[in-house]
């Protein structure tokens, strides 16, 4: 591994680029947090980065976008993956066409509905988790991700979104209804009862 | 003569000054202030709480309306005697529209609309939970565009302005911080609020139990904690411990969301309010999560975090300054008023 530069600093990881085998990667290094105490901190960043690296990997293998993973180092909390030279989802959502959305709508719904096949939990599904490349929508980020077969999370990992998109997209919250559109589609199960989860879980929300 | 005294004082006042007399009342806590908006900043002259403390177990609306209804006239009062204002020299009336418990909200609103008609001033009905944002940055010069994190009894939110309008980025699924700590407290037969006696107790915390963390985005659960912090109790584990185990991981869990709302909206201020923004635990992990990202850290002062008047009447004098009007028959309270449903007509 030669030079390496912070591409991206969030809240809980850097993400460092770098390159594996002389090919770009991309290291997301969980950051410790001192604000926490070590057992805490320790537990959590071990469990996220083996929980994530796993998540990504079966979510590839069930044909959704994710990086390609190439190391993992659970205690350090690093997982070496693919560079994804694309754009956020979030950066060029309010830009798009109101056909060009709802299609990119329709295509995350599907995705998520393959993640849900297989009880695959992302857990923070955000327009600033996704990335556009090559006309695929790439998820990244499974820090707060599970293996669940629960209607409740999939109904929340759902409302994640809904509410990502009314906060970041508020002009634009109506086209989680395409989102769920391209869900139904793929959705093995009866869509019908995650979305009457969604609304339960609105309901549920202080003051609704 | 009295044509003398009054252009005297008038001409002491510095220009766009307004008095504002502001009630809150939405859940335990009456309280008047009585504010001072001077050019955009807010100058406090008054700010009385009266706090209703069940005997025993939680709050019963009715009850706490009726506390309330008791004491509203002696602090109005004591409000007005130790702002040296005389009601004549008041200019608007404030009151907490919501959310809150019913009954408590329409006692203080009733009294607000009985001040402003025999008054004669202009009525104002703000909500709760915006007020706790503003009066941060009306009070505190450097603090201008914060993430809040809200954290009481009832309410636990993450806020911040985006689009022109105070949204929720994050907040409980279940129960709010405070309502988790008095719930746990009361199990163990410590007095409401409960708060204050598990910060103390935590600070002899040695040992931490593992207790469910529960995030779901930039969002938050706590019943699931509560449950196993009451098994923990049950097991006569030592309850300094517990305690401490509690504020790590809530806290924690907290300074998390509140991070990832920072990071996503690209806001660089963090702000406290709510009663529980007055424990030191809270205070420390914010800060030194603020202090590594490079972000800034802003605290009001306590009776200023707590439920109060004050905060109520500078949201009212930023939203009449605005042009916000507010008719008697408009003045109706909302037990479900969401922070997301004001429209912010004060900021751009």
């Amino acid at each position: 591994m030669t030079s390496r530069r912070v591409l991206y600093r969030g809240a809980e990881a850097e993400i460092q680029l770098t390159d594996h085998m002389e090919r770009p990667a991309v290291q997301k290094k969980r950051i410790k947090k001192t604000y926490r105490i070590k057992q805490i901190d320790d537990r959590l960043i071990a469990a996220r980065t083996k929980e994530e690296a796993k998540l990504i990997a079966e979510a590839r293998m069930h044909g959704v976008s994710v990086p390609i993973i190439y190391d993992i180092d659970i205690e350090q909390g690093i997982i070496t993956m693919e560079y994804l030279n694309g754009k956020r989802v979030k950066d060029i959502f309010n830009s798009l066409t109101q056909e060009g959305r709802r299609k990119l709508c329709e295509h995350i719904g599907e995705s998520i509905a393959r993640l849900h096949n297989h009880d695959i939990i992302h857990g923070d599904i955000t327009t600033s988790n996704m990335i556009l490349l090559d006309d695929r929508v790439h998820f990244i980020d499974f820090g707060l991700g599970e293996k669940n077969g629960e209607l409740e999370a999939k109904g929340v990992d759902l409302h994640v979104l809904m509410e990502a998109i009314a906060s970041t997209h508020s002009r634009y919250a109506c086209c989680f209804n395409y989102v769920l559109d391209g869900y139904k589609n793929e959705l093995h199960d009866d869509a019908a009862a995650v979305v009457k989860k969604i609304e339960e879980i609105v309901k549920r929300g202080r003051y609704r | 003569m009295v044509t003398t005294t009054f252009l005297l004082y008038v001409s002491f006042l510095p220009a766009c000054s307004m008095i504002c007399l502001g009630i809150e009342g939405t859940a335990h806590s009456i309280g008047i202030g009585i504010i001072d908006d001077q050019q955009g900043t807010c100058t406090i002259r008054s700010n009385l709480i009266k706090i209703y403390r069940p005997e025993k177990g939680g709050i019963h609306p009715r009850e706490a309306a009726n506390h309330h209804a008791l004491h509203l006239a002696d602090i109005l009062k004591a409000s007005l005697q130790q702002a040296k204002v005389r009601s004549s020299e008041i200019d608007l009336i404030a009151f907490s529209r919501g959310p809150g418990l019913g009954p408590c909200l329409r006692t203080a609103a009733t009294a607000a609309r009985a001040l402003s008609l025999s008054l004669e001033k202009p009525l104002i009905g703000v909500n709760h939970c915006v007020a706790h944002l503003e009066i941060g940055r009306g009070t505190i010069p450097e603090c201008t565009d914060p993430v809040l994190l809200y954290t009481s009894g009832a309410n636990t939110q993450v806020i911040a302005f985006a689009e022109g309008r105070y949204r929720v980025f994050g907040e409980t699924l279940d129960i709010g911080i405070g309502n988790c700590l008095d719930k746990f407290g009361r199990s163990q037969d410590m007095e409401f609020p409960c708060g204050p006696k598990i910060e103390q107790l935590a600070r002899q915390g040695t040992q931490y139990f593992d207790l469910p963390y529960s995030i779901k985005g930039m969002d938050v659960a706590f019943s699931g904690l509560l449950t196993a912090a009451e098994h923990y109790a049950r097991q006569k584990r030592r309850i300094e411990d517990i305690c401490y185990s509690i504020q790590e991981t809530a806290f924690a869990a907290l300074t998390e969301v509140t991070e990832r709302a920072m990071a996503h909206t690209e806001k660089h201020e963090v702000l406290l309010g709510g009663g529980v923004a007055s424990n030191a635990r809270l205070q420390g992990m914010v800060e030194t999560m603020a202090t590594e990202r490079g972000a800034r850290f802003f605290v009001p002062a306590k009776n200023l975090c707590v439920d109060n008047g004050a905060m109520i009447a500078w949201l009212g004098v930023l939203m009449h300054k605005s042009g916000v009007r507010m008719s008697i028959k408009e003045s109706i309270i909302d037990q479900r008023f969401r922070t997301d449903m004001v429209e912010v007509t004060w900021r751009d």
